[in-house]
């Protein structure tokens, strides 16, 4: 079997937290963002990422991106590790994989013009196109991500929301990349311009072959634009399956509570079902918890779930479960 | 948004439509501001003085008349029959000649101070907030020790040691003018630092320094002009104080603060004109540049009112 687009080996991204109050030369505090996160990501598939707050999607996702140091592990790229390449490297394959951002604002330069802003990746990595040439790519780009090229000499700040976000989409296609890292790109917009713009995601990716790491907190616009879906919590994936698997068969005690909040549009059946609603907050990933992260808050905890990290299962099917009791049901009398 | 493929096609035909950009928003918002629209007109009145005044003086400034030389509180009176329009000053040479090189160098002084400062300034604060970590810390910790040193003790020093000229005043006016600048550029360069077009920029490989003059310079623009037209009036306060203590510009040359110095020290001859009129020139410029200062930041950051 041929490498993957993507993979990621025991990728791990820990932050240093200047201490409050401390002397200057007293040694920072760690933040584990991301543990030992293993991905895989083949060609013009979907991977859905989810988690909550502060569960280090994000993280991973800028690890992948590489402007977010690694602290240990790999990110292959075609079997080839991006983070021991040299700077020069490392930019130049800033053109297989581009970004999409949560704010669509806020991603845009509001001093440069749309058409400055969705050039830059092509100015960077093929300096030699004439302008001509430019301005002929991005209009077709703008184009086909349905915006009138007539306006590429607008300002961000003219834009709806919908449309920035179109703008910034534009901008990670118009270098043909190969990987598209969404970060939340649907979660700052309308209900109605979300289904639009995943939409046109879904539409890209099969006329250009893309591959999208798609990171969302909502569960319900994953399960319709992915292949797969990882789920992570305080930095370590604990559940892999494809999408229809895990909707239909979760088996880590977290990604069930992630699925029972899922509102369904129905107010009777919302009330008749039984939601095992999580308890507690998301504990401080500065001091997660020993063994497996998720047992303060797991309906089904055991007393050896504190001893050590619980490995990774594969269920059968692909489906990948980091808890040894994923089969029980039943609270432990702890 | 919702154009259909054949509306496109119309409109691809078309000449791309022009879009408002912040500069142009915020010089429409710029000219609706009497204030400083006045003070604008104040400062090309004041800048024009400088440039046309040598053309139309009747008398040079280094010329001394001879007739009025005894009798200065009489005979140098401002008048048009004797060409004295400002009057003369206390030597008998023509203060509208000496007025106008007086304005010149002054305004040189302010806008060669605004202008180190804002080259020298914004680059440094951009460059040590965009990388951060340990070059920050450095370079920070050089303009807090800069800072940390008098500048008028070192301006007074520099003068006397290495003589009276205006390129050591530019020198020392320089060497000071750019540290505040410095900081508020690195402030602002931190919070745009975390924007996500910044990151995009980084993401897709494009170069430090690239970001840096693309997209951090052109969003600091706005406060730093602002700022720098803030810092021209109080760098020609720097240099009147210097005059004004006798270290400044030397003879024959002159600027406000000499001139004011002069006209003050003949206060109780009853010649209150060689007082007055570089006064007036001094506090009008001034006035103008903060109403202008105040319509910039106004005009630059819309939310901020």
């Amino acid at each position: 079997m041929s490498a993957p687009l993507l993979e990621t080996r025991d990728l791990s991204v820990t932050f240093k937290v200047a201490r409050q109050g401390g002397w200057p030369w007293s040694p920072p505090r760690e933040l584990q963002a991301v543990k030992q996160a293993s991905l895989r990501l083949e060609p013009g598939r979907t991977l859905g990422l989810v988690g909550e707050s502060g569960s280090g999607k994000s993280s991973l996702a800028r690890a992948i991106v590489g402007t977010v140091p690694v602290s240990d592990g790999r990110v292959l790229w075609r079997g080839e590790d991006i983070v021991s390449m040299d700077t020069a490297a490392q930019r130049a394959h800033g053109r297989h994989v581009q970004m999409v951002f949560q704010d669509p604002l806020d991603a845009l330069n509001p001093r440069m013009t749309v058409g400055q802003i969705v050039a830059e990746p092509l100015r960077t990595h093929f300096p030699d196109l004439s302008k001509e040439q430019v301005r002929a790519k991005v209009g077709q780009m703008m184009e086909r991500v349905g915006l009138l090229p007539a306006l590429i000499n607008r300002y961000p700040h003219e834009f709806s929301g919908g449309q920035c976000q179109r703008i910034g989409i534009a901008r990670a296609l118009i270098t043909d990349p190969e990987l598209v890292v969404c970060d939340e790109p649907v979660s700052a917009l309308d209900v109605s311009v979300q289904a639009q713009v995943v939409n046109l995601l879904q539409e890209l990716q099969r006329e250009m072959g893309l591959a999208l790491l798609f990171i969302a907190h909502d569960l319900s616009v994953v399960r319709h634009i992915s292949h797969r879906i990882a789920v992570m919590y305080l930095g370590r994936i604990v559940e892999v399956a494809t999408a229809s698997e895990l909707i239909a068969n979760p088996r880590h005690p977290y990604t069930k509570a992630l699925i029972a909040s899922v509102p369904i549009p129905s107010p009777k059946a919302e009330r008749a079902r039984h939601r095992p609603v999580l308890e507690g907050e998301l504990p401080s990933p500065m001091s997660p918890p020993s063994g497996c992260v998720f047992r303060t808050r797991c309906p089904i905890a055991r007393a050896d779930c504190a001893d050590a990290t619980p490995a990774v299962m594969n269920i059968g099917n692909d489906h990948l479960v980091s808890c040894p009791y994923h089969s029980s049901t039943e609270a432990s009398p702890l | 948004m919702f154009a259909t493929k054949s509306v496109a096609d119309d409109l691809a035909g078309a000449a791309p439509i022009k879009g408002r950009s912040l500069w142009a928003d915020a010089r429409a918002r710029f000219l609706r501001n009497r204030a400083a629209v006045a003070g604008l007109i104040v400062l090309l009145l004041v800048a024009a003085f400088a440039l046309i005044g040598p053309f139309i003086a009747p008398w040079n400034n280094e010329d001394i008349d001879w007739n009025v030389l005894g009798n200065v509180a009489q005979g140098g009176r401002p008048s048009l029959e004797t060409g004295h329009w400002f009057g003369t000053d206390a030597l008998g040479r023509d203060l509208f000649a000496r007025t106008v090189q007086g304005t010149q160098i002054s305004l040189l002084v302010g806008i060669v101070g605004a202008l180190i400062s804002v080259i020298v300034g914004t680059l440094y604060g951009a460059i040590a907030g965009y990388f951060g970590g340990r070059i920050d810390n450095v370079m920070m910790r050089i303009v807090d020790v800069l800072m940390s040193i008098p500048y008028m003790f070192v301006l007074i020093l520099l003068l006397v040691v290495f003589g009276r000229s205006l390129l050591m005043l530019f020198i020392g006016i320089g060497l000071i003018s750019w540290l505040d600048m410095a900081r508020i550029a690195r402030g602002q360069t931190l919070t745009l630092k975390g924007k996500a077009y910044i990151e995009a920029a980084v993401a897709t490989g494009v170069r430090p320094f690239t970001i840096i003059l693309r997209h951090i310079i052109p969003n600091l623009l706005g406060v730093v002009i602002v700022y720098a037209t803030l810092l021209v009036p109080s760098m020609i306060i720097y240099e009147s104080f210097i005059s004004f203590l006798g270290l400044g510009v030397q003879e024959p040359l002159t600027s406000w603060g000499a001139l004011i110095n002069d006209g003050a020290s003949e206060m109780n001859n009853g010649t209150l004109w060689m007082l007055g009129w570089p006064l007036f020139f001094f506090v009008i410029t001034l006035f103008g540049f903060f109403f202008v200062g105040d319509g910039l930041r106004d005009a630059l950051d819309p939310k901020d009112r």
